[in-house]
């Protein structure tokens, strides 16, 4: 259950000490990560805490103002935006949004539609989709050309719930059959937790990373996943107030509230996915007013995480 | 058969309108309507240095509007001001001075409205030769970037991250408008070339499935409003340049009147049989 996968391969594109700055204000400083080919990068944060800027950063779409990007050489990416509509003016069918970037065999866009569920739309104007069949076609477009480089800017906004789950499934799929790399950007705390080989919580700079484990399929895991409003709600909590994010018996967004939630008493780590991995590290260490509204106790590893499971 | 003037007018009209049909498309898609009119506006100050320096026409009219399309990119970083305030500053600028300064150069007799409303009937041989000899140029450039400009339409930022350069497109798009804008000036003047882009354009949209359908049509629309502007203008003894947009607008009308082959229908019924 603990195999940690090992990535020889050398990173798609890997980001060291990365800064944007717009209007004399910094979006983002000091980003440092990479991803490597078959690896999900999931990128969380509350809005405007630069999750957009940094994956545009890392894929050349914002330049840098500080700090170095590198991109393997010929790095193919497929890209699902954060907002894109298409203009009523242009007639746009799905089979035509196919082939947007790059031209594909038929038999292509078809195993692309088939894919994401959408064949049966392949033939119907873009404009007039819901909002979880088009989010579906971007990603279908996405990975039809077969990019080394999946990212995907909220894909699942506009989705309802059983849809989401679907679409997680999916992009978890791609990653499996096409080994690609992928790079998420969610606020969706499950999938972090589900699927995602490395987390990345932004506030402006990295607040903390983690490498929960692949997914296993334990009771525990189920539970989450069932729990998961309350699990996203707990999330928020964390965005905001950076009290610990609870694991599910502590969850006090569900009424369970523990003893063990005082400021300066070990259990303020970030995010704790019980059952399935190791909580998550702190990689900073703060002044009292640094403004990133985090909790200064850094939690060792194991001495509150202990505790907590005995909770 | 080019020895008639109406026979020249007509295959010159009918040049430009095919250049036309692509061009305006991605004119109403980018919604660059109000774009274009600066541009052309800005054709008179292209007309009046002409005059005053003694320079090329077209190349004079061609320089001040890619230049004038420029300036607007460069103002919009800037972002002082919204863009159609920007738009609204340099459109009626560039067509004023363009006027007081031709108004002060008493020295050259020139037909202010010929190039305001266009003079199609007046059109030389070497006029057609121009307008079919850049008017393959620009379609040529079109269908060349074709991929590139329809995916920086649909997402700029989608397009630079899977390997293009949007902002490049961009540049080679205004200057194939500011080509045709020089072009098309003699035909319908500065005034109503922008609805010679857009007219047949959102005309076609009802009836097109594709952006490239869309282009073809747009341009086999502009062509009838041509043929039937030159030849109402013609009957009536209405001028010409007016005529053709008329005849532009009469079709866009029919074809709101025409019960349009509605791709919500198609969704739907396909959505059925997914769903079965």
């Amino acid at each position: 259950m603990l195999q940690t996968p090992t990535r020889t391969a050398s990173p798609l594109v890997s980001l060291a000490g990365v800064g944007v700055r717009r209007q004399g204000r910094w979006l983002v400083r000091g980003v440092e990560f990479s991803i490597a080919p078959d690896e999900i990068v999931t990128l969380i944060g509350p809005n405007g805490s630069g999750k957009s800027t940094t994956a545009k950063a890392a894929i050349g779409v914002l330049k840098a103002d500080e700090g170095r990007v590198e991109r393997k050489a010929g790095l193919k990416v497929g890209y699902v935006p954060q907002k894109l509509s298409v203009d009523w003016t242009m007639p746009l069918t799905v089979e035509r949004l196919m082939t947007l970037t790059s031209p594909l065999k038929g038999a292509e866009i078809e195993a692309a539609l088939d894919a994401t569920g959408i064949r049966h739309l392949a033939r119907a104007e873009v404009q007039h989709l819901s909002g979880g069949e088009f989010q579906r076609a971007l990603l279908a477009r996405a990975i039809a050309r077969k990019p080394d480089l999946l990212v995907l800017d909220e894909p699942v906004q506009g989705v309802d719930f059983s849809g989401e789950i679907a679409l997680y499934d999916l992009i978890k799929t791609i990653r499996n059959t096409t080994g690609c790399g992928i790079l998420l950007i969610s606020h969706d705390l499950h999938v972090v937790m589900a699927e995602t080989d490395t987390v990345i919580c932004l506030n402006g700079h990295v607040c903390c990373r983690g490498t929960p484990e692949v997914v296993s399929q334990s009771a525990e895991y189920q539970r989450l996943f069932g729990a998961r409003a309350g699990q996203t709600l707990a999330f928020y909590n964390h965005d905001h107030d950076h009290t610990h994010l609870p694991d599910g018996r502590v969850l006090h967004a569900d009424g369970s509230i523990t003893n063990d939630c005082r400021p300066n008493d070990g259990h303020h780590t970030p995010i704790v996915p019980t059952g399935r991995a190791g909580p998550m590290r702190i990689v900073h260490t703060h002044g009292p007013d640094c403004g990133c509204g985090h909790d200064h106790g850094v939690v060792p590893d194991g001495a509150g995480q202990q505790e907590k499971r005995d909770a | 058969m080019l020895d008639d003037f109406f026979m020249r007018a007509l295959v010159a009209g009918i040049g430009l309108a095919l250049t036309a049909g692509p061009l305006g498309c991605f004119v109403v898609w980018r919604r660059m309507a109000y774009f274009g009119d600066t541009m052309a506006h800005s054709a008179l100050l292209g007309v009046a240095l002409s005059l005053l320096m003694n320079f090329n026409l077209l190349l004079s009219v061609f320089v001040v509007a890619a230049t004038v399309s420029l300036l607007l990119l460069l103002l919009q970083k800037r972002g002082t001001l919204s863009t159609d305030a920007l738009l609204g500053i340099l459109s009626h600028a560039t067509l004023a001075i363009g006027l007081v300064m031709v108004s002060f150069m008493t020295w050259v007799r020139i037909d202010l409205v010929g190039f305001l409303f266009g003079d199609i009937l007046a059109v030389s041989r070497a006029d057609v030769d121009l307008v079919w000899g850049g008017g393959i140029l620009v379609v040529f450039a079109i269908v060349w970037m074709w991929r590139p400009l329809i995916a920086s339409t649909v997402n700029p930022e989608l397009a630079e991250a899977e390997g293009m350069q949007p902002e490049k497109t961009r540049l080679a798009f205004m200057l194939l408008m500011a080509l045709v804008i020089a072009i098309a000036m003699k035909i319908v003047g500065i005034l109503l070339i922008t609805s010679l882009l857009i007219i047949p354009a959102a005309t076609a949209r009802r009836f097109s499935t594709s952006p490239e359908i869309m282009a073809v049509l747009a341009s086999l629309i502009g062509a009838l409003a041509v043929v039937g502007g030159l030849f109402g203008s013609l009957k009536f003894d209405t001028p010409s340049g007016p005529s053709i947009v008329v005849a532009a607008l009469g079709l866009f009308i029919l074809s709101l009147i025409t019960k349009p082959r509605t791709s919500v229908v198609e969704h739907s019924a396909a959505n059925q049989g997914g769903r079965a």
